[in-house]
């Protein structure tokens, strides 16, 4: 840990990290933690709406991620963990931006004026701009010798409206390899999981998510990596193939890349369906 | 148990039979301007989830075009749609398809069409159900609360219990505090 004043953002969650994918969080808190920012828990939030409440009644949708823009304190950006969370309340923020009428409604339900200028960020964002080897406890690639596919899921594709808003391609091959692992090219990094689907109709999810598997498996890679705790848990538990395939949380990665909460990796791994423990101690990360 | 949706080429529509209005409710509602599509088919050809579906996205498109309030409304294809926007980033005129399922799955509920797929919206209905209770969603519940609807134990069991064993199905929910302001937000006339 290192001894200078941590940087507040405040931090939004969302349900599946707060529960299915503590790992994940547990994970992310420790890695800002080191590197300097202190991931403040938004007071009291709420579900964002999920995929639910824009299925099948947007007011509703709108209303349950405005609740969460008011709690945010004004003065530091809102740090958003999973990217389905991120694309509600960044489609939230700029219905209020550009509907008078709907910044109205906000202001009077909320009693307190709408803050357009709240930067509501990827955690992707922050590590974007540093250079993670100066933060390795080892100052050292530890990641070397690891191949890796990355997943995206459907974060990379976003509604016309935010089209031009920030893109996060390349940027976890980018951070990995800059940690010493070696990046493979694959045809599904940006194929969706299926994501609820997988509740409904696991007869959909299913064959593609063991297609994603086996393009992993094709590709030569050691494991998985995702953005999301949704397609983790997907990719995990949907899985039928004889042949399994690790597959990790970015946030956990670049921990064991930087050498964080080891006494903590044991209780992360153990929550994964595809045991990725011997894949690690093979590679002396563990 | 599931029957596979017969597959769309199969049905004459009757084309005659059109509400006229229901192509400008659709715009009017999704904010999303249809007739912007030219049926190049792009979305059809990259969603996911295509085979699974009666109609891919740009039939129901033009479903709409033609003012086909029943065929459009009772498609498996709006409730199929998962909304990863996969079928939007390639559209060449940026059609907002997945905004357009939403409305549409919104009028469906309203005029009380058929719903293709009675196992989705069940399952939206209880995470809105989870999220009126706590604020948040508690995956074990909705499941449980699912399950109980259908009158279904037994399938995908060995999931859930995969799930359970690595402590992914929390048995309590994780809550919000403030549980006035919440449900204040479900008092209003719900769809569901």
């Amino acid at each position: 840990m290192q001894n200078k004043q941590l940087i507040n953002l405040s931090y939004y969650p969302g349900c599946s990290l707060a529960t299915t994918a503590k790992e994940n969080n547990i994970s992310l808190i420790y890695l800002f933690r080191h590197l300097g920012f202190d991931l403040v828990e938004l007071e009291d939030w709420n579900c964002c709406g999920s995929s639910s409440a824009h299925s099948v009644d947007k007011k509703l949708a709108f209303d349950l991620a405005s609740r969460n823009l008011s709690l945010a304190p004004p003065g530091r950006p809102l740090l958003v963990a999973c990217p389905s969370c991120l694309l509600r309340l960044r489609q939230a923020h700029l219905e209020l931006k550009n509907d008078p009428a709907a910044c109205n409604r906000y202001e009077k339900k909320w009693e307190q004026p709408f803050n357009a200028d709240l930067e509501i960020l990827h955690f992707f964002e922050i590590l974007d701009g540093l250079n993670l080897l100066k933060f390795s406890t080892e100052n050292s690639q530890r990641l070397n010798g690891l191949k890796f596919v990355t997943y995206y899921g459907c974060m990379l594709a976003r509604p016309p409206a935010m089209r031009r808003e920030k893109n996060y391609h390349g940027l976890m091959e980018k951070i990995l390899s800059s940690l010493g692992a070696t990046s493979i090219k694959w045809a599904y990094s940006s194929r969706c999981c299926g994501t609820f689907l997988t509740v409904a109709r696991p007869d959909v999810v299913t064959p593609m998510v063991n297609e994603i598997i086996q393009g992993a498996l094709r590709a030569d890679a050691d494991c998985i990596v995702t953005a999301c705790a949704m397609c983790h848990m997907n990719l995990e538990v949907r899985a039928t193939l004889k042949q399994k395939i690790p597959v990790l949380h970015f946030s956990e990665l670049i921990s064991l890349a930087l050498g964080l909460g080891k006494k903590e990796q044991g209780s992360w791994f153990a929550r994964h369906l595809v045991d990725p423990r011997p894949l690690l101690k093979a590679m002396d990360l563990l | 148990m599931k029957t596979k949706t017969q597959p769309s080429t199969d049905r004459a529509i009757d084309i005659s039979r059109r509400d006229t209005n229901f192509t400008s409710k659709v715009i009017q509602r999704s904010g999303v301007n249809i007739n912007l599509c030219w049926h190049c088919q792009s979305c059809a050809g990259g969603c996911p989830f295509v085979g699974a579906m009666d109609y891919p996205p740009n039939r129901v498109i033009r479903l709409v075009q033609l003012g086909l309030s029943k065929e459009a409304l009772a498609s498996s294809g709006i409730w199929i749609c998962v909304g990863c926007n996969t079928c939007s980033i390639q559209c060449p005129n940026a059609i907002d398809i997945p905004a357009v399922n939403d409305a549409l799955r919104e009028m469906a509920i309203e005029e009380g069409a058929v719903v293709a797929e009675p196992d989705i919206l069940n399952f939206h209905k209880e995470v809105l159900h989870s999220i009126e209770r706590y604020g948040r969603t508690h995956k074990f519940e909705i499941m449980l609360r699912y399950k109980l609807r259908r009158h279904d134990w037994f399938s995908d069991a060995s999931v859930g219990l995969k799930m359970f064993v690595k402590r992914k199905l929390e048995l309590w929910p994780s809550r919000s505090r403030d549980m006035d302001a919440i449900k204040g937000l479900f008092k209003r006339k719900q769809t569901v």
